[in-house]
C-alpha cells in the first residue's frame, strides 16, 4: 500500500510518538483480523521498503515545496521544448490543469455532480470573445474583459445552484446537463441577430492583453496558463483548507448531520458551484483568446468527458491529482493525434502498456509463459491463414509498427489494386476483441491465462489494422479502459484519499 | 457560559407547548407540553417507538409540528432551518452516529464552529491575518471540547480519519461535536448505546461534568436506567408520543403507567 499522501489534509510533522496497540504489532500482511486500513495504512508509512520511504518523504515535504518544485520545472518547459510541441503538450496540459482545478472545488470539495460545467467555460468563451472582438465595434482589453466573463460564468453557476438548491444529487446533474445542451444548441444556431455566431462562432477574438502588450507567442501564453494555474492551485487549496473547506467536506459526507451542525448547507453548495463556474469562466475565456474565436463544438460533451476524467484519475478531491490527471490525458490525446511530431510515441505508448499490464501477472514466470505463449500463438494464426488463403490477406502494413511485425500479425492489405475485397475483417476483429475480454474477465486461474493469449493477438490486430489510425476514437477508448481499470484497482484514483461510505 | 449554580427560581430554557407531529395520519407526537429550565439535566425515556427520537428531530428543526410552538429563551424556533436553530444555542447528538467519517476527529470538531465563525472564502484564499488569528481559534476550541474526555480522544487521534475511531469513541466525538457549536442546550440522543459497563459509567460522570464544568443545559434520550438514575434531575416519560409521567426517577420509575407502558399489563402479560 504504496499510497502518494499529497493533498489537503495531511500535516504530518507531528507523527504520533504514542501509537495504538494494533500498530505496536510487527508490519505483516494487510488485511489482518483487527486492522482496518487506516491502521495498515499508517503500518505501511512506519516500514522502510522504498515505496514507504518515499510516500513518507511525500508527505512530509510542505504542500508549497511541491508546488514551488512543480512551478520551477514547468516554468523550465519552454527553454527545451519545440513550439509546436509547447503548444500541444505545454499549453494544453496548463489549461486542462485549470479547467480541472474549478471542476474539482465542484465535484471534488462539494460533491456536486455537475454536468453543465464545460458549458460554463462556454459562456466564459462567449462573453470574452463578445466584448473583446470587432463582433459589436467594443474591443474592450482582456484586463476588462476576462473579469467580466468569470462574473457572467458566476452568476449562471447561481443561477443554476438556486434553480436546483432544493434539488438533490442527481437532479442537480439533470438541470446543468440540460443547461449545458440548451447552451451548445443556444450557441450551434444561427439566430436573426448572429449574436453567437452559429455554427463558426465567433472569430477574430483579441488576444490576453497584459499592460497593454498583447501575449501572442506560445511562450508568453504559456507563462500566461502558468501563472493562471499557480494561483488558482494555491487559491483552491486554501479554500479546501479553510472553515469553508471543511463545510463542503462535512456536507459532502452527511448532509444532514452537517446541517445539524450550524452549516447551512445548502448555502455552502451554491458557493462551490459559482466558485467552480467563475473558474470556468476564466479558462473559457483565456481559451477563446488563445484560439482567438469561441466555437460551439469546443464546449460540448467529448470536452466535458476529458476535464471529467482528468479529475476522476487523479483522485477526486486531489489538487496534485489534478496535475497528474491532466498530464497523463493530454499527452495521450496528444500522442494519439493523426499529425503529430512524435509518430513512433504511440506505437510504444501502445506496447509498453500492454506489455506492463501482462507484467503485472504474479507470479512474474507466469506473464513470461503469456508473452511467449502470445509469441508463439501469433506465428501459428499467421501460418495457417498464410497457407489456407490468398496472399493479400497478409500483405499488409501495419499502422503503428514496423513493416517486420506482418510476419506475426494477420494484416489484410488495404491496397484497392488487388482487387480482392477484405470484407469487415476490422469490424470483426474488433467484436472479437470485445467478447475475448469479457472472456477472459469471468475466467479463473489457468484458463484465464489461456484466454489472455488470444485476447492479446486480438488487441495487437485491432490496434494495427484500425485504432492506431483513429486517433480520436482511440483515445476516448483508451479514456474508458484506464478509467474502468481505475474502478477496480483503485477507486480513489491515483493520488485520491480512499472515501469510507458507511461502517 | 452560565455558572451552574442553581438558580434562585427556575428559569425555563427550552418549552414546548402542545406540539403534534404525525406521519401519514400516524400520531408520533400528541399535543406534548413540557419544559427543561436553565442549568437542569432532563432525561426522556420511552419504549421503542415512543416518539423520543422525533421529539429531538422536532426541537432541531430536522421535521416541522403539525401544531404547537418551540420556544428557546422565549422565541419561537418552528419554522427555522435546523443550521438557525443550532445557532440560536441547541446542539445534538445522533443515536445512529453521524459523524464526518472522511474528516478527521479535529477537522469534526472544527467543522461545526462554522456557525460561530465568519471569516468568508474570499479571505480565506488570500489567508489574510484575520484568517490566521480565526483558524488559531477554531483550532484552540476543538482541542478544548475534545481535552473534556480526558485522554480518549487527545494527541494522535487528532489526525486519525473518524471512521477509525471505536463505537464508543465516536459517541464521545459526536458529543465533542455538538459541543463545539457553543449550544445553549445539548441534546444527547442514547449517549450509552453501545457502551460497556465501563464505558457507561465513564459517560455518566462525563454528562454530570458537562453541566458542572461546560455549563450546559441538558436534554438526554436513554434506555440504560442506571444512566438516567445517575445523572437526571428530572425524567419525563413519553409513550405512543404522549408524556405519561414526569417527575424525579424514583417517582417515574414506579409510576403504574410507566410500569405498564414498558412491561405491558397483566392481561397482555398472560397471553
Amino acid at each position: 500500500m504504496s499510497e502518494t499522501p499529497d493533498t489537503p489534509d495531511t500535516p504530518a510533522a507531528d507523527t504520533p510518538e504514542t501509537q495504538t496497540p494494533e500498530a505496536q504489532a510487527p508490519a505483516a500482511q494487510t488485511s489482518r483480523i483487527g486492522v482496518d486500513s487506516w491502521v495498515a495504512e499508517s503500518e505501511a508509512r512506519r516500514s522502510r521498503t522504498p515505496a514507504a520511504l518515499v510516500s513518507r518523504g511525500l508527505e512530509r515535504t510542505p504542500d508549497a515545496l511541491k508546488l514551488l518544485v512543480f512551478v520551477g520545472f514547468a516554468a523550465s518547459v519552454p527553454y527545451w521544448m519545440s513550439q509546436g510541441d509547447l503548444f500541444a503538450f505545454g499549453i494544453f496540459t496548463l489549461f486542462y490543469a485549470a479547467l480541472a482545478l474549478g471542476l474539482n472545488v465542484v465535484v471534488g470539495f462539494a460533491g456536486l455532480l455537475d454536468l453543465g460545467y464545460i458549458a460554463l467555460a462556454g459562456l466564459g468563451a462567449y462573453t470574452y470573445a463578445s466584448l473583446s472582438s470587432p463582433k459589436w465595434g467594443l474591443n474592450w482589453p482582456a484586463e476588462a474583459t476576462i473579469p467580466i466573463a468569470m462574473a457572467v460564468a458566476a452568476l449562471m453557476g447561481l443561477i443554476l445552484g438556486f434553480a436546483s438548491r432544493r434539488l438533490l444529487g442527481d437532479y442537480y446533474a439533470i438541470v446543468t446537463l440540460f443547461f449545458a445542451q440548451a447552451f451548445a444548441y443556444f450557441t450551434n444556431t444561427t439566430d436573426p441577430h448572429d449574436i453567437t455566431g452559429g455554427p463558426n462562432g465567433l472569430p477574430n477574438v483579441s488576444p490576453v492583453t497584459f499592460f497593454g502588450h498583447a501575449l501572442t507567442s506560445y511562450k508568453q501564453v504559456y507563462y500566461l496558463l502558468l501563472v493562471v494555474v499557480t494561483l488558482l492551485a494555491a487559491a483552491t487549496y486554501f479554500a479546501s483548507k479553510s472553515r469553508t473547506g471543511r463545510a463542503w467536506r462535512a456536507q459532502r459526507d452527511d448532509p444532514l448531520a452537517a446541517e445539524a451542525m450550524s452549516i447551512p448547507v445548502n448555502r455552502v453548495k451554491i458557493l462551490a458551484a459559482v466558485k467552480g463556474a467563475a473558474i470556468a469562466g476564466l479558462c473559457g475565456a483565456i481559451l477563446a483568446a488563445i484560439v482567438g474565436a469561441a466555437v460551439s463544438t469546443d464546449y460540448s460533451v467529448p470536452f466535458l468527458i476529458i476535464i471529467y476524467a482528468i479529475v476522476i484519475l487523479g483522485g477526486v478531491g486531489s489538487i496534485a491529482g489534478v496535475f497528474l490527471g491532466a498530464t497523463i490525458i493530454n499527452c495521450t490525446l496528444q500522442f494519439l493525434q493523426p499529425q503529430n511530431d512524435h509518430p513512433s510515441v504511440e506505437r510504444w505508448l501502445f506496447y509498453g502498456t500492454i506489455i506492463l499490464l501482462v507484467l503485472m501477472i504474479k507470479p512474474v514466470w507466469r506473464s513470461g509463459l503469456v508473452l511467449a505463449a502470445t509469441v508463439g500463438f501469433g506465428f501459428a494464426v499467421h501460418a495457417i491463414v498464410d497457407a489456407t488463403t490468398t496472399s493479400t490477406w497478409t500483405s499488409g502494413v501495419p499502422q503503428s509498427a514496423g513493416p517486420w511485425l506482418a510476419h506475426w500479425a494477420v494484416i489484410p492489405s488495404t491496397d484497392p489494386s488487388t482487387g480482392l475485397n477484405h470484407g469487415n475483417f476490422n469490424n470483426i476483429i474488433y467484436i472479437g476483441l470485445v467478447v475475448m475480454v469479457i472472456v477472459t474477465a469471468s475466467l479463473k486461474g489457468w484458463w484465464r491465462l489461456a484466454a489472455l493469449v488470444p485476447t492479446l493477438y486480438l488487441t495487437v490486430l485491432a490496434w494495427e489494422n484500425l485504432l492506431a489510425g483513429n486517433g480520436g476514437i482511440t483515445a476516448y477508448l483508451l479514456f474508458g479502459v484506464m478509467l474502468i481499470g481505475l474502478m477496480a484497482k483503485r477507486p480513489q484514483g491515483l493520488l485520491g484519499k480512499a472515501q469510507v461510505e458507511i461502517v | 457560559m452560565a455558572e451552574s449554580v442553581p438558580q434562585a427560581g427556575p428559569r425555563p430554557l427550552l418549552e414546548l407547548r402542545g406540539v403534534s407531529m404525525s406521519f401519514g395520519g400516524l400520531a408520533v407526537i400528541d399535543d406534548l407540553d413540557f419544559v427543561v429550565n436553565e442549568g437542569e439535566i432532563v432525561s426522556v425515556i420511552g419504549p421503542n417507538g415512543a416518539g423520543k427520537t422525533t421529539l429531538f428531530n422536532l426541537i432541531t428543526g430536522l421535521y416541522r409540528p403539525d401544531a404547537g410552538d418551540i420556544l428557546l429563551g422565549g422565541d419561537s424556533l418552528v419554522g427555522l432551518p435546523p443550521h438557525t436553530i443550532t445557532n440560536r444555542g441547541i446542539a445534538r447528538t445522533f443515536q445512529t452516529l453521524r459523524l464526518f467519517l472522511n474528516m478527521s476527529v479535529i477537522e469534526n470538531v472544527m467543522a461545526s464552529q462554522y456557525g460561530r465563525t465568519k471569516v468568508d472564502i474570499v479571505r480565506s484564499m488570500l489567508r489574510t491575518p484575520g484568517w490566521r488569528k480565526e483558524e488559531r481559534e477554531i483550532r484552540e476550541r476543538a482541542e478544548e471540547k475534545l481535552s473534556f474526555f480526558g485522554q480518549r480522544l487527545m494527541g494522535y487521534r487528532w489526525n486519525q480519519p473518524a471512521y477509525s475511531l471505536s463505537y464508543a469513541n465516536r459517541r464521545r466525538l459526536e458529543i465533542a461535536r455538538a459541543m463545539a457549536t457553543e449550544p445553549r442546550i445539548l441534546l444527547l440522543d442514547e449517549p450509552a448505546a453501545g457502551m460497556n459497563p465501563v464505558e457507561t459509567h465513564e459517560i455518566t460522570e462525563i454528562i454530570g461534568e458537562l453541566r458542572e464544568r461546560g455549563g450546559y443545559t441538558i436534554l438526554v434520550i436513554e434506555h440504560d436506567m442506571h444512566v438516567v438514575e445517575g445523572i437526571s434531575d428530572r425524567v419525563v416519560a413519553l409513550d405512543h408520543g404522549v408524556k405519561i409521567a414526569e417527575g424525579t426517577f424514583e417517582q417515574v420509575a414506579t409510576d403504574p403507567r410507566v410500569v405498564e407502558a414498558y412491561l405491558g399489563t397483566k392481561a397482555t402479560a398472560t397471553k
